[in-house]
């Protein structure tokens, strides 16, 4: 008995060995925002002497932090909200419409998913540059939109495929019953089966917002307007610019890191969970 | 009759934004790279290009540093594989079991996974310029606490720990799935037998959650494959283009030298390895799983 607690006492502490060892960087990130120059040349690991915030206060105004931040949540929260939308509705209809045709589309879907952005991103930007109309300003390139709608056509696969699943197990009685009643198909989808699929909802949000808010390359390549940077976006010019003034980066790096963080503890439980499911299929 | 063509009208309706959208991004894109790698397309208008047949394919095989970026991905998945998988499997038995704060500490080691790579990279070029020298000065151990990033062997190690530092946490969830679905009264009967932790680590853990191998060894084989965010902030390829993986030569190729076609043609190239791996990993899951039966 003494030797499990002392097995269990050990495991306890290598646990935490390995919790300070995740943490560490993001510990030296956040105290070497606070230094001062001559002082992260002395002493990198130390806590810092005083607690200023001034590099906080420049690297809000250098990176334009609060519009870089409102682009990222903009972009992503529209993103999100059509794909939860499209794909639930695809995904629902080729479940019950079995066909070859609904088989064709969700394989086409699925086996799209290994497609890596590289193989497609070089056609992609000349393809979509050439959806615009210079009289009434709309171009795909460097607007929101334009982003969107990208975002929207390479999260359908995963987000079908999660729906799908899902569907598979949800039991059409329900559905039957209100078509009776005198639903129509979009009454009974709106009405009866969307508020079913919450938790894969849920997921498929998670997994998105995961992917969206920290991509990098699909933005870079298509926002080209400072205005429009995302949170990525404004760090990479940001510390490209001021990798010499390393207290002024790390605390840009410790502003992006924040909204995760919350989004974190907010809603570790169906963060995981969504990993999980997502993950396995 | 009229009530099946409004069947199919309306499953056609439900279908059509995703479809649409999904064709003209990921679908007509994909087709014209293909095509594209077999022209002289010069990136901008395609009309007028004509058709060379497999030069950018000889191309891309004779660059030499795509060559190079090429097994160095390889390289660097590999060890990535084995070492996430081994730190998040150690984990995830650490975590499932009986200690407590276990919950707590999962939180923790899943949260680099969270924060975007190409903000760990930068990060972590802070702890490798600045910590690292200060700790091998103070500590006598320059020997191995240096800036890594400049020197090639090590730069290349350090994107591996970033790397592992980023994914060992993903992984991890997918083992603590795998392990907690075990059946607690197969546990308990290991128990009552007399079976020590390693054995049960051997003889049940190990066997039952076989699956989430597979899966794991997988993902962690793909996202390796695909890194270039870490790469991009890390080391950006240097010092002296020695860490530049393969979607890094892409990207150069195309938007740093204006070679968009054998960067089109470097692209389709990485596209059939990936589906190679893939399609040799459902090969051995079916096979697995034909065994168990």
């Amino acid at each position: 008995m003494k030797a499990r607690a002392n097995i269990s006492r050990l495991l306890i502490i290598l646990g935490w060995l390995f919790a300070v060892l995740t943490l560490f960087p993001i510990y030296i990130m956040i105290t070497n925002s606070f230094k001062g120059r001559a002082e992260i040349f002395t002493d990198t690991i130390g806590l810092p002497q005083s607690i200023d915030f001034t590099y906080y206060a420049n690297a809000i105004q250098k990176m334009d932090f609060f519009r870089a931040f409102l682009n990222s949540l903009t972009i992503t929260v529209a993103s999100i909200f059509f794909i939860i939308i499209f794909s639930s509705m695809a995904a629902w209809a080729l479940v019950r419409n079995k066909s070859k045709t609904s088989s064709f589309i969700f394989f086409l879907l699925v086996s799209t998913m290994l497609i890596p952005f590289q193989a497609v991103m070089i056609p992609l930007m000349q393809y979509m540059s050439g959806w615009s109309i210079k009289s009434i300003n709309f171009s795909m390139i460097d607007t929101f939109y334009g982003l969107i709608f990208m975002y929207i056509g390479f999260g359908t696969s995963l987000s079908v495929f999660l729906y799908h699943g899902f569907i598979k197990g949800v039991p059409v009685s329900l559905e039957e019953a209100a078509m009776i009643d005198g639903c129509n198909r979009f009454q009974t989808f709106w009405r009866i089966v969307f508020p079913t699929l919450k938790p894969i909802s849920v997921t498929v949000a998670i997994l998105n917002v995961i992917w969206m808010w920290n991509d990098y390359l699909l933005p870079s390549l298509v926002l080209r307007s400072p205005k429009l940077r995302t949170i990525p976006l404004s760090t990479f010019y940001f510390f490209g610019e001021f990798t010499i003034q390393w207290n002024l980066a790390m605390a840009g790096l410790v502003l992006t890191i924040i909204p995760v963080i919350i989004f974190y503890l907010l809603s570790q439980r169906y963060i995981i969970k969504g990993v999980m499911e997502g993950a396995v299929k | 009759m009229r009530k099946d063509i409004r069947y199919k009208i309306t499953t056609f309706l439900f279908v059509l934004p995703s479809l649409f959208v999904f064709v003209n991004v990921v679908i007509i894109p994909f087709l014209m790279g293909i095509i594209y790698s077999f022209t002289d397309w010069d990136g901008f208008a395609f009309k007028g290009s004509s058709f060379v047949g497999l030069k950018n394919y000889i191309s891309a095989f004779t660059d030499q540093k795509f060559i190079t970026s090429f097994w160095l991905t390889a390289k660097y998945t590999i060890c990535m594989v084995a070492l996430v998988n081994i730190v998040g499997l150690g984990l995830a038995l650490l975590v499932t079991s009986k200690i407590k704060t276990k919950t707590l500490l999962r939180g923790v080691y899943f949260l680099p996974n969270l924060i975007g790579g190409l903000i760990l990279g930068f990060i972590w070029k802070f702890v490798f310029t600045k910590f690292f020298v200060q700790l091998g000065e103070v500590t006598k151990t320059s020997k191995f606490f240096f800036n890594w990033l400049d020197n090639p062997t090590a730069a290349f190690w350090a994107l591996v720990t970033v790397g592992v530092w980023q994914m060992a946490g993903y992984v991890m969830v997918i083992y603590i799935a795998a392990i907690e679905s075990i059946p607690t009264d197969i546990m308990e009967a290991a128990d009552i037998d007399g079976a020590n932790s390693v054995t049960k680590l051997r003889k049940i853990i190990l066997p039952l959650i076989s699956q989430a191998f597979t899966i794991s060894l997988f993902i962690t084989c793909s996202n390796s494959f695909k890194q270039y965010d870490t790469n991009l902030s890390l080391t950006n390829g240097g010092p002296f283009g020695s860490t530049e993986l393969i979607t890094m030569n892409i990207f150069q190729t195309a938007f740093g030298y204006n070679k968009y076609v054998i960067a089109q043609a470097k692209a389709i190239i990485f596209f059939f390895v990936i589906m190679v791996i893939t399609m040799l990993q459902v090969y051995l899951t079916k096979k697995k799983e034909v065994e168990m039966q």
